[in-house]
């Protein structure tokens, strides 16, 4: 769907201080469909500047967004159509040449940031002499960076005059790298981004009359001088942050941090000359082309899950979780959090389940510290919890959901347990990472109610939730797992029940493929060296102690068991590692790591090759498109943008790498495999 | 109990709007409206903090959408006012915000409160009149009023009947004559200094209400003289000599005489008395008659001591009728809406009252011989509101306060 064009209207208004232009930006939409710039809205713009300037007595202008909005950038829907060059830097320097009217006006301009100032959005604020904003705008920043791309009309260049490059760093690179942050009203104008804050309830009203003032004299803006003095120190400091979390593997960063060092000395012309190339070189990576796409599909796509049968989801009114671990005590305070009802908590022990119990009052507490919770509800939310060691408490439950042990027979007897006594409509969930469901299931009166719920560890930060779809579970029961995973705020994606389902099995192979290539004489660190430089959010081994070394193992025997030594062999090293109970690969001394010596003792290598990176690359990379092949074939999920979804918000694959298959198909490596495409984009 | 003098400190509202999609206002909500009246109240008045008002009572005469769930204390909230301050909404049609005036005065008079803000808001645009009643049908079956006293019009095209000898050619005269005042007034900046500009949103962007849309400065007794009388064939009532369909918000800022001495802000007049009467629906342009009869002998003052008398023009006939009843001069007593009334300014209901008192404050202001005014309007349904002022700018006045 085409974007509305966002035009700019002027009207002008016969102030005590003479003619003022109010020029407003509106797509004819309201707030929820932000403004953005197309083409047609930069021609907009230049024919409202035509109209001003024919006034001939305008004293001067205020900038301003439709109610609640002010603008959130570039059409970056018009991204795809540019394939050249040429193309890209005519585009960029288009936006300079008509926003540059803007600064060249002989008046004071005033920008009323009065809602979301995203990318182009905020860089039109910066062409103006002045800008207000109001402390209750949520979203200001320039993501560009977060989508391959640099903020190119004017963004680094006047950004850094404005800011100074260590803000600017700030603003234009950090953020961006760290989950797209944002900035509301009361940051950016901290940052100095803006020269007033006025409170919501008058904002526009007080920022003409601060534009009044000025132009009566009555008050005056002072800003700090530009402060180049640590620049060498800021670009180096700034170099090692985008190192680390992206090690190379994305070149937007890098670009923009080259532009605000520029910025530092070239005079402004040059800045956006050298904006419209960086925007031309970006606009056609492949970091760009899959930004963008991950964007789309996370912000879009994600919305409407696939696979929801057409069944009314049944009310949940009280929660049963089974186990008291540090999964299960998560799940316990996500859904007292998000759904606000009442849990049951069972384990089988008193002092397990006491440590459970305190885990969740302590995440409350975390939450009223952080002043993101009163005091009240926290109190009111701790008293939902109710830890037992009795399965007889889950009878009054809808949803129950096992956390234990990874092991089919005891999955088997809680949920027998529990069916004693549940409602037979009551949902029964598990939270297994690898176990078949329909397994699970087999013995119980009611098979029908079972569903595969699983999280991704830490709960609170990884947004996704594998839906699995038994054997025999009902259209009912399936809706109500989808309708859950929405109340607690979690993307839910549909898979078959099948080994370790999709993230898992992708990691696994993954992980199975760096063992071996250990086992065949690789090292540890230059594994994870190798693809760390793929821009992963973390290596595979510096991964393991995070996951636990037990399960990582225990899922690739699942594995092995059911597909075979050839994709998922199960190293006789890595055993050993488990049961010898070490807890990682590494040794952390201060910054750095090394190998612990006992990991390198037990390990005991098969052959002794010599690896490059790039065979390393090649070989993850390979496996991994095949495997991807085979989960799209044997249907696990139904398209390829599932399995991009899933490793973005279940194992945070960053979003210049579109996930997996994006990256398989741009780089080649799908149809060097596989002969074909998976052609997500 | 002993009451306690109360005094405006005070007065002003938004631009008034036509209604409707061409209004300024269209876009903008009746309650951002209000906010804006009481925040500029605050602004002019900085010795008065939002922590010292009380009350907040604000008269509108549809109580539903962006006027409803009790706009006296969703405005206290949105304005900025801290959560301890009550607020609460009246509805007396055309009255409502001088009713909004007496019961926060009343209230600070008992000693109930120090400080109050009280005012009127209609948009006419989101509401036009009437159009969410539902008149109880014993109304009309049982006789009780006649089809015509809901129609304000046709209540006005009645008081002509009532009294033959105002024709319509003096009802066009009067308008006229208000028209002239008003563009007169505005051409010497009076009318300015009593609006808070407010930025507004329109499908062509942003622009400022920052001066009334409804006066036509233009207007003469020959283009008067052919415009339809919508509400009755060969009738007297035309758009001319009647007030419009409007959209605005006016308010005041109360307090007691000891509140405004100890804060140091200048008490410019005071409340003497009010009075509220009841006539037949069909005929209720009559109202200011009674209500001001009985404001009178309540105070023991008249006519006569009335220096000025800020009288609500709904319609012409009305004012004509209550001219003649106290013997003011016909067609124009100088006494009488100095700076024009509501057929120039427009008639945003509830918002007149408190612009009649603004009115008022302003004259006082200008004329320290002034002692007495009078605000009075009429009300559909039938009613008359009449309340009665004391000038403390008065030469000698031994209520002055020469803060």
């Amino acid at each position: 769907m085409a974007e509305p064009i966002t035009r700019f209207y002027p009207r002008f208004y016969d102030s005590p201080q003479g003619k003022i232009a109010l020029v407003t930006m509106d797509n004819g939409h309201d707030y929820r469909k932000p403004n953005t710039f197309s083409e047609a809205a930069l021609m907009s713009l230049n024919e409202a500047l035509d109209r001003i300037l024919a006034e001939g007595d305008v004293k001067g202008m205020l900038l301003t967004g439709k109610p609640y909005s002010f603008a959130a950038g570039a059409d970056i829907s018009q991204f795809p159509s540019i394939t050249t060059f040429e193309e890209g830097y005519r585009s960029a320097k288009f936006g300079h040449t008509v926003m540059q009217r803007i600064r060249d006006l002989p008046f004071p301009t005033l920008a009323a940031v009065n809602g979301v100032a995203l990318g182009g959005g905020l860089e039109i604020a910066l062409y103006c002499r002045y800008r207000t904003v109001a402390p209750t705008v949520a979203a200001i920043g320039f993501p560009e960076c977060f989508l391959g791309m640099v903020p190119a009309w004017g963004g680094c260049t006047l950004g850094t005059k404005l800011l100074g490059p260590e803000k600017a760093v700030e603003l234009i690179i950090v953020n961006a790298l760290s989950q797209n942050r944002l900035l509301d009203g009361m940051k950016a104008f901290e940052a100095g981004l803006a020269d007033r804050l006025f409170p919501a309830v008058e904002f526009l009203d007080e920022s003409l009359q601060f534009l009044l003032d000025i132009l009566a004299g009555r008050t005056t803006v002072e800003r700090p001088a530009l402060d180049t003095g640590r620049l060498g120190e800021v670009v180096a400091g700034a170099r090692a942050f985008v190192d680390s979390r992206v090690h190379g593997a994305a070149p937007a960063p890098y670009r923009a941090l080259e532009l605000i060092e520029g910025a530092c000395n070239w005079d402004v012309e040059r800045g956006f000359e050298e904006e419209n190339k960086a925007a031309a070189d970006l606009i056609l990576t492949r970091q760009c082309k899959a930004s963008l796409y991950s964007f789309d599909l996370v912000n879009r796509y994600a919305k409407r899950p696939r696979g929801v049968p057409d069944a009314p989801p049944r009310p949940i009114r009280k929660v049963g979780i089974i186990g008291a671990g540090l999964m299960a005590s998560q799940l316990a305070h996500l859904f007292i959090h998000r759904m606000g009802v009442p849990v049951v908590m069972k384990d089988v022990k008193q002092e397990l389940l006491d440590k459970g119990c305190a885990y969740v009052a302590g995440e409350f507490r975390k939450m009223v510290e952080r002043g993101r919770m009163s005091e009240g509800k926290a109190r009111h939310s701790v008293s939902l919890l109710h830890g037992t060691l009795d399965a007889r408490d889950f009878a009054d439950c809808d949803f129950v959901l096992e956390a234990v042990f990874e092991q089919m027979e005891v999955k088997k007897q809680v949920f027998a347990d529990a069916e004693r006594v549940l409602r037979p409509d009551a949902i029964l969930a598990s939270n297994t990472s690898a176990l078949s469901l329909t397994e699970m299931a087999a013995d119980l009166e009611h098979p029908e109610r079972v569903v595969g719920f699983h999280f991704f560890n830490p709960v609170a930060v990884l947004p996704l939730v594998e839906i699995v779809q038994a054997g025999k579970t009902d259209a009912s029961s399936l809706a109500t797992a989808f309708d859950v995973a929405g109340k607690l705020k979690k993307t839910a994606v549909l898979v078959k029940d099948s080994p370790a389902f999709l993230v898992n099995r992708l990691l696994s192979r993954m992980l199975a493929e760096c063992l071996s290539i250990v086992d065949e004489g690789g090292e540890f660190q230059q594994v994870d060296e190798a693809l760390l430089a793929l821009g992963l959010p973390m290596a595979p081994f510096e991964l393991l102690p995070l996951v636990g070394l037990p399960v990582a193992l225990h899922v690739l025997e699942t594995l092995n068991l059911a597909f075979g030594s050839e994709r998922f062999p199960v190293s006789p090293n890595f055993k050993k590692l488990v049961e010898a109970r070490k807890a990682g690969i590494y040794l952390r001394e201060g910054g750095s790591r090394r190998v612990d010596p006992e990991v390198e003792r037990l390990w005991v290598r098969t052959g002794n090759k010599a690896f490059h990176a790039e065979e390393i690359r090649d070989r993850v990379l390979y496996s991994l498109a095949r495997e991807t092949d085979l989960i799209l074939t044997e249907k696990v999920v139904s398209s390829p943008r599932e399995v991009d979804l899933a490793m973005i918000l279940g194992a945070g694959w960053p979003f210049f790498m579109g996930g997996l298959t994006v990256y398989l198909d741009l780089e080649g490596i799908a149809s060097k495999v596989l002969g074909k495409v998976f052609s997500s984009t | 109990m002993k009451l306690r003098d109360v005094v405006v400190v005070d007065g002003v509202r938004t631009a008034f709007g036509r209604a409707g999609e061409k209004g300024f206002f269209w876009l903008t909500r009746a309650d951002d409206m209000v906010v804006k009246v009481i925040r500029e109240l605050l602004r002019r008045n900085p010795q008065v903090t939002p922590a010292m008002v009380e009350e907040n009572a604000w008269g509108a005469t549809s109580q539903e959408g962006d006027q409803g769930m009790t706009l006296g204390r969703t405005s206290a909230l949105l304005a900025g006012l801290p959560p301890s301050c009550p607020g609460f909404s009246v509805d007396r049609m055309c009255a409502g915000g001088l009713t909004a005036i007496t019961c926060a005065a009343s209230e600070i008079a008992l000693g109930v409160c120090d400080v109050a803000i009280a005012g009127g808001v209609e948009h006419m645009g989101h509401h036009p009149i009437g159009a969410a009643a539902d008149p109880n049908p014993r109304f009309l079956a049982e006789k009780l009023v006649s089809g015509d006293a809901l129609v304000m019009g046709k209540t006005a095209e009645n008081l002509h009947d009532m009294f033959p000898e105002i024709t319509r050619e003096m009802a066009d005269a009067y308008a006229c004559h208000s028209q002239k005042k008003t563009a007169h007034a505005i051409q010497e900046g009076k009318i300015r200094k009593m609006i808070a500009p407010m930025t507004v949103y329109t499908r062509e962007g942003w622009t400022v209400a920052d001066r009334d849309q409804q006066p036509r400065p233009e207007t003469t007794l020959e283009t008067l003289k052919d415009l339809k009388t919508p509400f009755r064939v060969q009738g007297r009532v035309t758009a001319g000599n009647a007030s419009g369909l409007n959209d605005g918000a006016c308010g005041v800022l109360l307090m007691s005489a000891d509140k405004a001495r100890e804060l140091g802000v200048k008490a410019r007049m005071r409340l003497v008395g009010y009075a509220y009467a009841g006539v037949p629906p069909e005929i209720m342009g009559y109202g200011p008659i009674p209500a001001t009869h009985k404001v009178f002998a309540q105070t023991g003052l008249s006519m006569e001591d009335m220096s000025f008398i800020e009288l609500n023009e709904a319609f012409a006939v009305q004012c004509l009728v209550f001219m003649k009843e106290f013997g003011l001069e016909i067609p124009h007593d100088p006494r009488l809406n100095p700076l024009g009334g509501a057929i120039a300014f427009g008639h945003p209901l509830a918002a007149s009252g408190p612009r009649l008192v603004t009115h008022l404050l302003h004259h006082f202001a200008d004329s320290p011989q002034a002692r007495y005014g009078l605000t009075t309007l009429c009300v559909g349904v039938g009613q008359g509101a009449s309340a009665i002022w004391e000038n403390l700018y008065a030469h000698g006045n031994p209520s002055r306060n020469d803060q």
